[in-house]
């Protein structure tokens, strides 16, 4: 029996630095833990308060807030859009992102300049960036891009966006976002406003929408620099009327953001979702990093590549509805490659092109790649596999558009001309 | 058959490696063929008085080898089947041992001794050799000396292996007199007074009974004390010895004897021979802990029921302690600072002091500063010296009112004597002490700071300058450094040492790199300090930190540019890169919790993913824990695309979940599952069959360190959050698993650490709970759950009702009765009403103070309603 070691630490601190670095990650872990707990509750829990609650919390109504039943109607409507919106939050995989696409108002490709650009129409600058929408409800805020994956779930100066004791704001009070997030400055640009403080517009005009949108976005403190209880920067972009000064200021003006291309939204189109020709998108060099598909190398193929959905007939179609026809597939290649109907197939455009006869899709020289990304939602729509094509080929460019809107304006004074002298 | 084993026990022993070999395998082969006969024969070795003492040795100690190991499993094996051994042979055995104590040759006698203690240790708790005792005693007076002798020593080792609880009192009362008449000074034999006095310390923890018997408690007291004046150094040693085990077993018993023992310790520490000293000390120093933790207790919820009460024994000797105290610091060995092994006088009476400044506080100072004042700037080093260890010893314990004024006038002297003091001694200790000023009066928890912005620029410099002096000085100005960055964390979005702080980091890194900075851990305190330099840094500095990447990135991959390395090397080029993982791990989390510093930091992901992997890379069968925690950081940085590291990554994240050893590395493994699954989700699953199979393996493994089963539990959660009703497929296992636990932990017999590892389990199991339900909640799979649900209401409410859980428990329990009412809804509508966790619970947690709690309530509380409307 050896005596005892009785040394002590000496001229040490009590607790080493790895011993350190594991509880402070312990601790991480646990508070990462108790978000992901807190959130699917979150989510739960609002669902549960607008099921239950209206026409249980009528009595708790305050009586300022009478005021607003003449609103009712109106507002359970939204409700009842907003709820897809959060119930689809637990939706899973491909269901997810097929859902949260056809959500958001997707523009077509601007193929063709539209009529009455100048009067009809606003132009912007598109924020290179992540598209998502942004929830902020019960006290917190969440950011969803186009394929259903959460961006951000954090705490935003919106109303219902974070949790401040300051009272205000019904618990029914949520806001959507039409929002791209622009990584370099960390600020979620809103390109549209979808509902405010549980006032839903999906049915206004878009000149409502954009005028609701400058006039509360600003009012809520959302644009302040980031804080605590407002981790991201919200912003507006400057919207233009889509006459040649207004399209030259969104074409050269600057803007604290990276352009990708030039959004036009037609003024007098509702909030709709999924594809619409009421939106439409634009791009050259000058205005866009990203004009001509790259592949997943991020190299620009030498063919241009299009994805197309496969029907029961073999017949290939895009994404538009109706759909438009591109081709047959052999039926040998679908043998061979175990293909499906519904599946999404890439292919190239070989020399061939694209031919066209009446201002519609002809024939298409289409070699067979394989399936697309699993990632995909969606074929491409007709309307951008022509601007692809076009941007090979023939692009539209900006004198064009200028070209159109004063040959508009020429017109407009043609009439009024010819009026004088009748 | 009894000669063979002697030829093969003396080659066993040969130095001819061959032959060693040889007779090592015919043992083994020995062994398997025969295990009755073989023990047999080793006995008898052991036993005959022919055999050579080499022999007889060794064969005692395979003996004792084949019935006792320190890996547990193996340990339990060997008790297994040392009980179902055929029992004439164990009579055999155990009559040749018993034997071998009357045995001349000393070296027999105590192998024979441990062995003996050994087989006690299996047989006893069965009941088996109830006459094991009564015949080591039966005739112990009439013994010749080394017959006693050894008989003392064997009863000592017993009450080594053996738990209080299996020996009678009657027995036990008998051990104890002939322990205690052994030690008495009336014994001659100073072999059996040293066996007596080391046995008696083995058998303390046996005498509660007889400690709280006035007359008994006295003479063993009494006896001690007269073995601690023994003129046998060792005896006096072993006595002290016996002193400071009863300091810690029965302070509640020791008032009327502190005066004596004082006298005692006080003369043992003037004048003693060191090792005697050093227990002295060490008595006081434990008198100290046990204070402390009353004291503590008594600051906590004091209830004044069966606690034990303060006696305020170091408040009381104050007076006489200190200036013993101070006395020994100037016995200081030179040094003493370069050796990592050093332990003397002089700092076990700092050590003490300072123990003594934490009990009793304030009223240290007067006492010591007189001694301070007096010595810090005389020549004699040792006299300097010891004024600093002083000065520093008291900054803990005694209140930032008494202690700041102090420190105000000291700050410039301790800065000038760490540049300019010619003795290396001095210097380690001025900068010790700094550090020690740091860590306990500066930052947010000081009214009035020490350090304004004239002097800490100064500090800085100095600190930075004495980063350049002897490795152990260089050590401790970077623990001073730490303390300081540490006291400006959360200062707000400035931090002062922003001007400095890339000088700070460049002077660290050079540490990192002088020749000697495997000495005095010097590189790992460089590493360290630059880890609380970045983990208090503001977003001010964030771009440096930044910086730091691709440096750290460098340094790590140049430990994996390896040559062939010897295997010294190779253990040395691993704790660099456990730095570097660590510091690594620190930088991305730091990093990785604002979104501008995370969004740029991610363009190094890949390379430092890589690295990552070829560190694992490099040890051939275990993972490095640095790297896996560090890994975890980056999982939850990265989110989602970290599922393009996991091909290359999940061996090492299964080889980290089969590491049962390093049960540190398992654990943290686990931990890092949950993080991956946090930011994979869905994107898991084709990993989760390797996880899961691992996971219930690891829980149903006796080997497997108990710590790590709960973290297991919380992360079944954590995966079936991520993959919702695809966790089906796992369902009937996890479920399994969970319900056997919970029905282990939801009755807790046993003391506050079992309460704390149960309460622990049920947290874990909890989270699991919540984690399935919530992963299954809209899903059409839910039904699936509706079987589970009677038993875990029947948890909850037995938790309830045992009025033992914490508030993390609460918390999480009733965040899992509102999980449950949620997902399954009317399902479980009656169910939940019928519970008492769904009532009184709900409404204790619903007025609970803890806001975590209430929150969570309110959430059941708004998911039961619901669910029991519909």
């Amino acid at each position: 029996m050896a005596p005892h070691d009785i040394r002590r630490p000496f001229k040490r601190a009590a607790i080493s630095d790895q011993q350190k670095r594991r509880e402070l990650s312990l601790l991480r872990q646990a508070q990462n833990r108790r978000d992901a707990q807190q959130q699917a509750r979150c989510l739960a829990s609002s669902i549960l308060s607008l099921q239950s609650a209206a026409p249980e919390s009528q009595p708790e109504q305050s009586d300022t807030e009478i005021e607003t039943v003449p609103e009712s109607e109106q507002e359970s409507e939204a409700f009842s859009k907003d709820l897809d919106v959060r119930q689809a939050s637990k939706l899973r995989g491909p269901e997810v992102r097929k859902w949260f696409a056809r959500q958001l108002m997707l523009p077509e490709w601007m193929i063709d300049v539209p009529d009455r650009l100048a009067q009809d129409w606003y132009v912007f600058a598109r924020p290179a960036g992540k598209r998502c929408f942004v929830v902020s409800s019960n006290g917190t805020t969440v950011s969803r891009q186009r394929n259903g994956s959460i961006l951000h779930h954090f705490p935003s100066a919106l109303p219902a966006g974070a949790k401040i004791r300051d009272g205000s704001g019904s618990a029914q009070s949520y806001c959507i976002l039409d929002c791209i997030f622009h990584e370099l400055d960390q600020t979620y640009y809103v390109i549209d406003m979808v509902c405010w403080n549980g006032y839903s517009l999906y049915d206004c005009t878009a000149e409502f929408r954009f005028y609701w949108l400058n006039s509360k976005l600003e009012e809520s403190g959302a644009c302040n620099a980031p804080s605590h209880y407002h981790k991201f920067r919200f912003s507006a972009v400057p919207v233009y009327n889509c006459d040649s000064s207004g399209l030259y200021s969104a074409y050269t003006g600057v803007v604290p953001y990276a352009k990708d291309g030039l959004l036009f939204y037609n003024k007098h189109a509702l909030y709709q979702t999924g594809n619409t020709p009421l939106a439409l998108v634009w791009k050259d060099e000058n205005c866009s990093q990203y004009v001509i598909d790259t592949d997943g190398k991020g190299e620009i193929p030498s063919q241009q590549q299009v994805v197309l959905e496969l029907q029961d007939d073999r017949k290939l179609v895009t994404s538009d509805d109706p759909p438009v026809l591109f081709g047959c597939l052999d039926g040998d290649i679908i043998e061979k490659s175990g293909l499906h109907t519904g599946n999404l197939l890439r292919f190239a455009i070989g020399d061939g092109g694209l031919s066209f006869a009446d201002g519609k899709l002809e024939k298409a020289d289409l070699i067979y790649l394989g399936k697309s990304n699993r990632a995909r939602a969606f074929a491409d729509s007709y309307s951008k596999v022509l601007f692809q094509f076009m941007v090979r080929h023939s692009p539209l460019k900006i004198d064009d558009l200028l070209a159109s809107i004063n040959s508009a304006n020429d017109q407009e004074k043609t009439p009024s001309d010819i009026e004088m002298v009748g | 058959m009894a000669m063979e084993v002697t030829q093969v026990l003396l080659h066993a022993q040969s130095i001819d490696g061959a032959v060693r070999k040889n007779a090592e395998d015919s043992l083994k082969q020995f062994q398997e063929q025969n295990l009755p006969v073989f023990l047999v024969s080793l006995s008898g070795e052991l036993a005959n008085e022919e055999k050579p003492v080499e022999t007889r040795k060794l064969a005692g100690l395979v003996l004792k080898n084949a019935l006792d190991a320190k890996e547990q499993h193996r340990k339990f094996e060997l008790v297994q089947r040392w009980l179902s051994l055929d029992g004439n042979a164990k009579s055999q055995i155990k009559a040749c041992l018993l034997t071998t104590l009357t045995s001349p040759v000393s070296d027999a006698r105590s192998t024979a001794s441990q062995v003996i203690a050994k087989v006690a240790g299996i047989e006893l708790p069965h009941k088996q050799w109830p006459e094991l005792i009564g015949s080591l005693l039966s005739n112990v007076h009439q013994l010749p000396a080394q017959a006693k002798q050894a008989t003392l020593e064997t009863l000592g080792y017993l009450c080594e292996e053996v738990s209080p609880d299996v020996i009678d009192q009657d027995q036990v009362n008998k051990i104890l007199t002939a322990v205690v008449q052994g030690m008495s000074s009336s014994e001659g034999n100073t072999d059996v007074r040293l066996a007596a006095t080391r046995a008696l310390y083995n058998a303390l923890g046996f005498a509660q009974a007889n400690f709280s018997n006035d007359m008994e408690r006295d003479y063993i007291m009494r006896v001690v004390c007269e073995a601690t004046l023994s003129p046998e150094v060792r005896i006096r040693q072993a006595a002290f010895e016996c002193l400071v085990s009863i300091s810690s077993t029965y302070y509640e018993k020791l008032a009327p004897y502190i005066q004596d023992i004082f006298n005692i310790t006080a003369k043992a520490v003037r004048e003693d021979e060191e090792p005697v000293a050093l227990q002295a000390i060490e008595f006081w120093s434990s008198i100290c802990d046990e204070e402390i933790d009353i004291l503590e207790e008594y600051g906590g919820d004091f209830t004044g029921d069966s606690d034990i009460p303060c006696f305020y024994f170091i408040k009381q000797a104050l007076p006489a302690l200190v200036p013993m105290l101070l006395e020994t610091l100037l016995k200081q060995e030179e040094d003493q600072d370069q050796d990592e092994g050093a332990w003397n006088i002089a700092m076990a009476g700092g050590t003490c002091l300072g123990l003594v400044a934490r009990t009793v506080g304030d009223d240290i100072v007067p006492l010591v500063v007189p001694f301070i004042e007096e010595n810090i700037s005389k020549p004699d080093w040792r006299q300097r010296e010891a004024a600093t260890y002083a000065f520093g010893s008291i900054l803990e314990g005694p209140s930032p009112e008494k202690l700041i004024p102090l420190v105000n006038v000291a700050l410039t002297f301790m800065l000038s004597a760490l540049t300019k003091d010619p003795n290396s001694h001095v210097k380690d200790t001025t900068a010790w002490t700094l550090g020690r000023i740091f860590e306990f009066l500066h930052g947010s928890v000081v009214d009035s700071p020490i350090i304004s912005q004239a002097n800490c620029q100064q500090i800085i410099t100095v600190l930075l300058q004495s980063m350049k002096d002897t490795p152990n000085v260089a050590e401790k100005a970077c623990g001073a450094l730490y303390f300081l960055a540490q006291g400006y964390e959360e200062m707000g979005p400035s931090s002062p040492l922003t001007p400095f702080f890339q000088e700070i980091v460049q002077s660290l890194l050079t540490v990192t790199h002088r020749e000697d900075a495997g000495e005095s851990r010097l590189r790992t305190a460089a590493y360290e300090t630059l880890n609380e330099v970045v983990r208090c840094s503001t977003d001010e500095t964030a771009p440096l930190v930044l910086q730091l990447v691709p440096v750290i990135m460098m340094e790590l991959h140049n430990t994996l540019e390896g040559q062939k390395l010897s295997s010294d090397e190779r253990e040395k080029q691993s704790e660099l890169q456990g730095l570097l993982c660590g510091c690594l791990q620190v930088i991305i989390q730091k990093l990785g919790a604002s979104e501008p510093t995370k969004y740029v930091f991610m363009q190094y992901a890949d390379q430092i993913m890589g690295l990552f992997l070829r560190v694992f890379a490099c040890r051939s069968a275990t993972v490095h824990e640095e790297a896996m925690l560090a890994i975890g950081a980056l999982a939850y940085a990265t989110g989602a695309d970290f599922a393009k590291y996991m091909p290359e990554f999940y061996r090492y994240l299964e080889m980290g979940l089969q590491n049962f050893e390093e049960y540190q590395v398992c654990a943290v493994t686990v931990g890092v599952v949950g993080d991956i699954s946090r930011a994979l989700e869905e994107k898991i699953v084709p990993y989760c069959d390797g996880i899961m199979t691992q996971l219930l393996k690891n829980l149903s493994s006796n080997q497997l360190h108990r710590s790590v089963k709960p973290p297991i539990f919380s992360c079944f959660g954590d995966i079936a959050l991520a993959v919702g009703e695809y966790f089906e497929k796992y369902l009937l296992w996890a479920m399994s698993a969970l319900q056997s636990a919970a029905e282990l932990s939801t009755h807790i017999a046993g003391d506050d650490e079992l309460v704390e590892y149960t309460n622990s389990l049920r947290n874990g199991i909890l989270e699991a709970y919540s984690g399935i339900f919530q992963g299954f909640k809209n899903s059409p799979k839910t039904q699936l759950l509706i079987p589970y649900a009677p038993h875990i209401l029947q948890f909850l409410d037995g938790i309830y009702m045992e009025k033992d859980m914490d508030d993390v428990v609460m918390k999480t329990a009733i965040g899992v009765l509102g999980d449950l009412a949620d997902t399954l809804g009317s399902h479980a509508g009656s169910m939940i009403q019928q519970s008492v966790s769904s009532k009184d619970f709900l409404n204790e947690c619903l007025s609970s103070e803890d806001l975590m709690i209430k929150e969570s309530a309110e959430w059941a509380k708004l998911a039961i309603s619901r669910a029991i409307s519909v």
